[in-house]
């Protein structure tokens, strides 16, 4: 079997490989369009200029991928430590609530500025509690972490509409939805810095919340590949009997791992909950958490990674919006299918052009392939 | 409510939780089959979503719920196939693949349904004859003489349509596919070692692929039971996590067919006691929560993963993608 060919150059692995799955899984959504009887150049037009065409258009697309950056972060830091965390949207879902609470209690009496890190801690907070007794009962009872995680999501949502239909909710109103936040419970816009670049942010809700989620980015890079705790997580997801071996605590690395995942996921709702809607809703989080996973695999596991495949995703999420507007016949389901064709590529299918690839870029094998999580 | 009408409202939930429990028996026998064989399968959901609605569009056009059940099949099978080829060809991520196919058949269903049909991503109303209907059952009356029997025959034997029928059926000949057959005694081996399937000289591919498309099977009867069954449209996301819920249930059965029984007859059972519940108080009690009866399945199943109920222990080789040793 031509299995696990020699490692290839990094421009392939990190480049032509994943550019090469996107461009697959863009052929097959045209296909898609001109099936349903419209023109796929036409729609990829639309789709283009929706998302960064214009200002209000780059700042629908950066909101979105700061939603996308937070949940890939969070679903690669525990890819490093070799767990599979599928419950991102749970602690996604749950760190709302923590942000909310923080928001409509200190939101009433403080600005945003003193507001925005507790809010930060509240939402990190919760959204890694929601993680701990996965990670628990994966690391003492061998329960395992992918359907724990799956579990967790469904009962988290139970949780919320519990709470926001029976709790949370403004007694006059219907919606199951929590009163609008005081100024100090919203996070501000980030009109200036698209000014910056002499684009006109309009109605888009492009908030704060992209700053503190490059800042993950950094304080993830830095745990990762920086600091001694990085380094035994890392060593945990590639080997976890030799990491044993050598002195490293299996269950305190899988729950730290899921701890700063579950953070991560949780501040994700910063930017939904405080930074645009101004209130805690139902489904808020809407299947972020599970582009998370195609996030990180697109972006290898790297931050830098991470923000482009996210701000990819962000141009389809905002893309597909306007294309369901001006060619009424494509839904907007059409961001779900072309989603879910770019996770089956870059994600499910993303070796199978590998052999080929290997075969054009060939150079000898080595040994130490880079850990993929085990599902 | 008083105490009678709770027990009343407990027994008038059986018929019911019985209807809601054959998607998940189908589903959770598809599972078993594919995690049984090494490879698992979180796509259960979107199998199910796009059989419905091809059963749903065939059985429209041709007016025969069969040539639906058939479209179901095959569109489920063609999906697995696809989870087969990413995860046993090509030894991608299986919960990736699983991942990618949910979300592909939620989207597609909806875009084509909205393109073909331009009613919101629905299917068109079916007319009687071309959907599952159910089957009256004769001596009705003369069984109504006996007590308790009569009320079983009339509500739980009487009444049903063929699929679900056929779900019963589905267990006992998934246990002897699985435990009396050469086929079973290979499949369940190559999910526990697939290296010593291997060294036996039977191929780990192509049995997986063929664990793979009984699951496809079993999962299309669950979409068109959806779909031209117990409704008679296509809805845009129909199946409602219900392929997660039949997964909890093999979990919860421990990846034994006679158990995914039971266990798909208890979620169903509390999804119908949750529905009539709503907005009622319990004697003593006061109002519950619906909430609590939807996380029931999801919190039993994390329970018993956890070792409180027994142990649960999963094929050995689930997930894993077999690498023949060069």
């Amino acid at each position: 079997m031509s299995a696990q060919p020699g490692q290839l150059p990094p421009f392939v692995n990190y480049g032509v490989m994943p550019l090469l799955n996107l461009v697959v899984a863009f052929l097959i959504s045209g296909i898609v369009v001109w099936f349903i009887g419209e023109s796929p150049a036409e729609a990829l037009r639309t789709l283009l200029e929706g998302a960064v065409g214009t200002g209000e258009g780059i700042g629908f697309t950066l909101f979105y991928a700061t939603n996308f950056i937070f949940t890939g972060l969070s679903v690669a830091v525990a890819i490093h430590c070799g767990l599979f965390n599928i419950g991102s949207e749970g602690q996604a879902y749950i760190g709302g609530l923590g942000a909310a609470l923080v928001a409509l209690t200190l939101g009433d009496v403080m600005p945003w500025y003193v507001t925005a890190p507790f809010a930060v801690v509240g939402a990190a907070l919760f959204g890694a509690l929601w993680a701990l007794l996965p990670a628990y009962l994966q690391a003492t009872r061998g329960s395992h972490i992918v359907i724990t995680t799956i579990m967790f999501n469904f009962i988290a949502a139970a949780l919320m509409v519990y709470l926001l239909v029976n709790v949370l909710r403004v007694p006059t109103a219907m919606a199951p939805e929590t009163r609008i936040f005081a100024e100090g419970g919203q996070l501000p816009k980030l009109g200036w810095l698209l000014a910056l670049f002499g684009l006109k942010i309009g109605a888009a809700p492009f908030n704060v919340s992209f700053l503190i989620a490059l800042a993950m980015c950094v304080v993830v890079w830095a745990l990762i590949w920086r600091t001694r705790i990085g380094y035994e997580i890392r060593t945990t997801g590639i080997n976890p009997t030799a990491a044993t071996y050598a002195g490293i605590n299996y269950t305190r690395m899988v729950v730290i791992a899921m701890l700063l995942s579950g953070g991560l996921a949780g501040m994700m709702a910063l930017n939904p909950v405080m930074g645009a809607s101004a209130r805690l809703q139902v489904e808020f989080v809407g299947g972020a958490g599970f582009v998370g996973i195609a996030v990180a695999l697109m972006g290898r596991n790297h931050p830098v990674g991470i923000v482009l495949a996210a701000i990819l995703f962000g141009v389809l999420y905002q893309g597909g919006n306007e294309l369901s507007f001006w060619i009424p016949t494509i839904s907007r389901d059409m961001i779900v299918v072309i989603q879910g064709l770019v996770i089956l590529f870059a994600g499910a299918l993303e070796y199978m052009f590998r052999p080929a690839l290997a075969r054009l870029f060939s150079r000898t094998p080595r040994s130490g392939e880079p850990a993929v999580a085990k599902a | 409510m008083t105490l009678t009408d709770f027990l009343l409202l407990l027994r008038d939930s059986i018929p019911g939780g019985v209807r809601l429990a054959i998607p998940l028996i189908f589903t959770a026998l598809a599972g078993l089959f594919s995690e049984r064989s090494g490879i698992f399968d979180i796509g259960l959901e979107g199998k199910m979503l796009a059989s419905a609605f091809a059963a749903a569009c065939v059985a429209f056009v041709s007016g025969s719920p069969w040539l639906g059940l058939g479209a179901g099949i095959l569109t489920s099978m063609l999906i697995s196939l696809l989870h087969g080829f990413a995860s046993i060809t090509n030894r991608g991520n299986q919960i990736v693949s699983g991942v990618a196919i949910n979300f592909m058949a939620s989207g597609l269903t909806a875009v084509l349904g909205q393109a073909w049909f331009g009613q919101g991503g629905r299917t068109p109303q079916l007319a009687n004859e071309a959907r599952f209907e159910p089957w009256e059952w004769p001596g009705l009356e003369a069984m109504d003489q006996i007590p308790v029997l009569g009320w079983i025959y009339r509500f739980i034997i009487s009444g049903q349509n063929s699929l679900t029928y056929l779900a019963f059926l589905a267990v006992p000949i998934s246990w002897w596919v699985l435990y009396r057959t050469r086929f079973g005694l290979r499949l369940r081996a190559v999910g526990e070692n697939p290296a010593a399937v291997d060294t036996a000289g039977i191929s780990v591919t192509f049995l997986r692929y063929r664990a793979v498309l009984c699951a496809g099977f079993l999962c299309g009867f669950a979409g068109a039971y959806l779909s031209i069954a117990q409704s008679a449209a296509f809805i845009k996301e129909m199946s409602a996590g219900k392929g997660y819920i039949a997964l909890a249930a093999l979990i919860f059965a421990k990846w034994k067919p006679v158990p995914v029984l039971g266990a798909c007859l208890l979620f169903g059972y509390l999804d119908s006691v949750a529905i009539r519940l709503q907005g009622k108080s319990l004697p003593g009690v006061g109002e519950v929560p619906v909430q609590i009866f939807q996380a029931l399945p999801y919190i039993l199943t994390v329970v018993l993963l956890a070792g409180f109920i027994g142990v649960a222990n999963p094929p050995k080789a689930g997930g894993v993608a077999y690498t023949k040793e060069r």
